[in-house]
């Protein structure tokens, strides 16, 4: 099958890394402290089960689900407990742990389970993936109409994922044999076009074309089936995938998994190698400009990441760490009749449209103030699926459940409204009141 | 620009809360980042770029727009004044400077009364200024007549900025659009000074500058003249420069005139994307065809059914409207599907007003401000259309 993504939009910016030939020859990068936080998986109530000073072994449960004690979250190294560090009202920030010198080579071992659905609990490996609706960890008490495993990656700056898989093909099957038990329906596999992928036997091939948001879950269930009202669909990574396949064949899972360090601020942006919840530090050292002002680190995509500052962690997906300029330290004359050569927009009022294919180098500012909607139609253009947009935000925003289920907020997550975020002329925190708006009609519906 | 940041910060906590011009921190606001792009940052989560396109830059853009428009009003209103004074040579610079004369008082009243409301209110609310009104201000000049009384403009401007859009919520909230309310309401308030003759070309000097009018003269404008007319003939007559009124050297509102600076304006709308195709191309559409429909059945009772479709796009406040009017995103069908129909309606209505009420020879005013009242509806419908969509898709799926 063939989709075709028409609306979206291709972010240049500048550091981009150069896509190896393969991983093998990869640096590997040996944080010196990794850090698991639960925030970064919705749904998932933690409690901890280490405490400081606790040994643990790669794999080793650091925190589990509170409504399902066998959703874990694992320690990606083997190492020692430095803190689990506690916000407000004790909530749980993050689990510290401090790698053993030369462990970043352990596989990850797990105790035996009852069942292979169990043991993908108990791994970790559970919470790397998502549901809709909600765009929360799976419950496993609800079998998914379909799953869905994506193959790339399309946001700005984000690693070539496929890479990461280029010999797996024994995991891959044996990942989707393992995913076809959990489903009565299909297991599809939604791959770039002319990906060196080779089809995997028993999921339904998919091939994309188009624009970011292409390699996203959201588009591509929306063009293939989209989620309705009572249907349960999983998302996943193709990563994701070949470690299930590992965890399958070997009963163990390999730590490792590839990592860009881009972006305008970085000298040498490229691909490395590293385990989940890396250090910020580790991962930067020696691959940033000399410092000019002030900068922004970014765990994720510019569209989606977290700002996590230079002492932060590499956060949920574990994909890629990008540097831009802050900006806040900027003073610009009369920026509104700056002519914008050199500003990214996707309008022609900024002059800076006509030169779409440079690269460039945007801050974090966003540009202008708050203001009610005024322009229309500005989200549809970058959202790819039969959803208005504009209704839904509002529908969300006046916590009206009935108009949200009507105007389909089962079928997305908030990553789906980080381009409509983007462009937004009245610069709403657009993935933020979908996420609150998920959150609510899960806490009333459920 | 160092030394006037730094002048800007030095007098910042005077304006903060608990200083002694606190009062005026909204006027602060507004002008420090009408100086300085604010350096606010995106959030921890979420997109951390933006577009470089801001609702400012949006506002500047249609005032841009404008501006062809405004220049030659000023230049018709100075030639529809010196025709009226019987001159025979027009000296340029001369039409410049009355026609300037002429709409600087209601410029500046405008934006004094509108500026002064939202500063007022959004000091009271405890917000930043918007920047909305930098486009009504300049709208409403150029659609009111020239000479209209500046109190009168003042009581209207304050009405609609404070009844149709601080009570809804502000910018980005009016039902209606506010320039063209303030229109509305002069002409319903003011019948006498709003229609007929005596408004459209100014017959008094400006500042001591420019002439008196002959005896005799009636500056009444084509649409004006054609309702009144009794015979195809006499339209004909009218309607015989159609040319003028392409290049606007006919009597109208300070800014609609011109079709041809209408179309330059629309140009820079449609390039920089503003304004919406669909918007203006249905309205033109539905115009057309509306003008065709009216032309077909020529009737003496309804004279303006003598001048053909296409003469129905040049005269009156039609192009402006559509271009200008009918394309604000807030009042306006914000779907995709909802522009064609809205457009399309807007352009329908403006002629069948115009051409079967023999008491009010213009129409689109009030066909866009009716067709932002079915706005939301024209939207629900299509909003609604998503929504059956999606259940059909749900049945369907649960049989399956």
């Amino acid at each position: 099958m063939h989709i075709k993504i028409k609306k979206g939009l291709d972010i240049n910016l500048q550091g981009v890394a150069a896509k190896p030939q393969s991983v093998s020859g990869l640096a590997q990068v040996m944080p010196e402290l990794v850090a698991v936080y639960p925030d970064d998986f919705p749904g998932f109530v933690p409690k901890v089960s280490v405490k400081e000073g606790d040994t643990v072994k790669a794999g080793d449960p650091l925190l589990f689900h509170k409504l399902n004690p066998e959703i874990k979250l694992v320690s990606p190294v083997s190492g020692t407990v430095k803190a689990v560090v506690r916000g407000e009202r004790r909530k749980i920030i993050r689990v510290e742990v401090v790698p053993e010198p030369a462990s970043a080579q352990d596989r990850l071992m797990f105790a035996p389970a009852a069942d292979f659905k169990t043991a993908i609990m108990n791994s970790g490996l559970w919470c790397m993936m998502r549901q809709r609706p909600y765009d929360v960890v799976p419950d496993p008490s609800k079998q998914p109409r379909d799953i869905f495993v994506t193959a790339f990656d399309s946001s700005p700056l984000a690693p070539h994922l496929e890479l990461a898989v280029a010999d797996a093909d024994a995991e891959l099957a044996a990942g989707v044999q393992a995913l076809k038990a959990l489903t009565a329906g299909k297991v599809y596999i939604c791959v770039p076009e002319g990906t060196p992928l080779k089809p995997v036997a028993g999921a339904e091939w998919v091939t994309v074309s188009g624009p970011h948001p292409c390699g996203n879950p959201g588009p591509q269930i929306a063009a293939v089936a989209p989620v309705n009202k009572g249907e349960t669909v999983w998302t996943l990574d193709i990563v994701t995938l070949s470690k299930i396949g590992q965890l399958a064949m070997k009963k163990s899972v390999s730590p490792v998994g590839i990592v860009t360090v881009a972006g305008p601020e970085v000298a040498h942006p490229e691909y490395v190698k590293t385990v989940a919840g890396a250090d910020v530090a580790s991962l930067l050292k020696g691959r940033m400009n000399a410092v000019d002002g002030k900068r922004r680190v970014i765990s994720g995509s510019v569209l989606t990441g977290e700002s996590v500052g230079e002492n932060g962690f590499l956060h949920y997906p574990y994909r890629q760490i990008s540097v831009i300029r802050d900006g806040s330290d900027v003073d610009e004359f009369m920026g509104w009749a700056n002519p914008g050569f050199n500003k990214l927009s996707t309008k022609r009022s900024v002059l800076g449209h006509f030169f779409g294919r440079r690269r460039f180098s945007p801050d974090a500012r966003i540009n202008g103030g708050h203001r009610a909607m005024i322009l229309s139609g500005e989200y549809d253009r970058v959202l790819p699926m039969d959803i208005m947009g504009e209704y839904l935000v509002k529908a969300i925003l006046s916590r009206d459940i009935d108009r949200m289920e009507q105007l389909g907020i089962y079928e997305v997550a908030p990553e789906d409204f980080a381009l409509p975020e983007f462009v937004d002329t009245s610069k709403l925190e657009l993935q933020k009141i979908v996420r609150e708006g998920l959150d609510y009609l899960r806490r009333e519906v459920e | 620009m160092k030394g006037l940041k730094k002048q800007l910060e030095r007098i910042k906590p005077h304006f903060m809360p608990g200083g002694k011009l606190s009062s005026l921190r909204s006027v602060y606001d507004g002008f420090e980042t009408f100086l300085f792009t604010p350096n606010e940052t995106a959030g921890v989560k979420g997109a951390h770029i933006h577009d470089a396109n801001d609702s400012k830059r949006t506002m500047i853009i249609v005032v841009l727009a404008l501006l062809p428009c405004f220049i030659f009003g000023m230049y018709n209103t100075g030639y529809q004044h010196w025709i009226a004074t019987g001159a025979s040579e027009f000296p340029f610079w001369d039409l410049m400077l009355y026609g300037f004369l002429a709409v600087l008082p209601r410029v500046i009243v405008a934006y004094a009364v509108g500026l002064g409301i939202e500063f007022v209110v959004a000091q009271w609310r405890g917000e930043e200024i918007q920047e909305g009104f930098l486009v009504t201000g300049i709208l409403i000049p150029m659609i009111c007549p020239v000479d209209i009384p500046l109190w009168m403009l003042a009581v209207a401007t304050a009405f609609s900025v404070i009844f149709v859009k601080e009570v809804f919520g502000g910018t980005g909230f009016n039902i209606l659009n506010v320039a063209l309310v303030t229109r509305a309401f002069l002409f319903f308030a003011y019948p006498r000074q709003m229609s007929g003759d005596s408004v459209f070309v100014p017959t008094e000097p400006m500042f001591g500058f420019g002439g008196k009018a002959v005896d005799g003269f009636t500056g009444a404008t084509p649409l004006g003249e054609i309702s009144t007319a009794t015979s195809q003939e006499q339209v004909a007559n009218i309607t015989a420069d159609w040319y003028d009124a392409f290049i606007g050297l006919i009597p109208g509102s300070f800014g609609e005139t011109s079709t041809l600076c209408i179309l330059i304006g629309a140009a820079i709308l449609l390039f920089t994307g503003m304004a919406s195709w669909k918007v203006m191309l249905s309205a033109f559409a539905g115009g057309l065809a509306m003008g065709a429909v009216v032309h077909a059945f020529p009737s003496a009772t309804y004279p303006v059914s003598y001048i053909s479709a296409f003469d129905q796009m040049l005269y009156g406040g039609f192009a402006f409207a559509v271009v200008f009017m009918a394309t604000d995103p807030v009042t306006g069908a914000r779907t995709e599907t909802g522009k064609w129909i809205y457009g399309a309606l807007v352009g329908v209505m403006a002629i069948l007003i115009r051409s079967y009420n023999s008491g009010y020879p213009e129409g689109a005013m009030l066909a866009v401000l009716l067709m932002n009242v079915f706005a939301p509806l024209i939207d629900y419908c299509v909003v609604q259309a998503n929504v059956s969509r999606r259940l059909r898709r749900a049945k369907t799926s649960v049989r399956s």
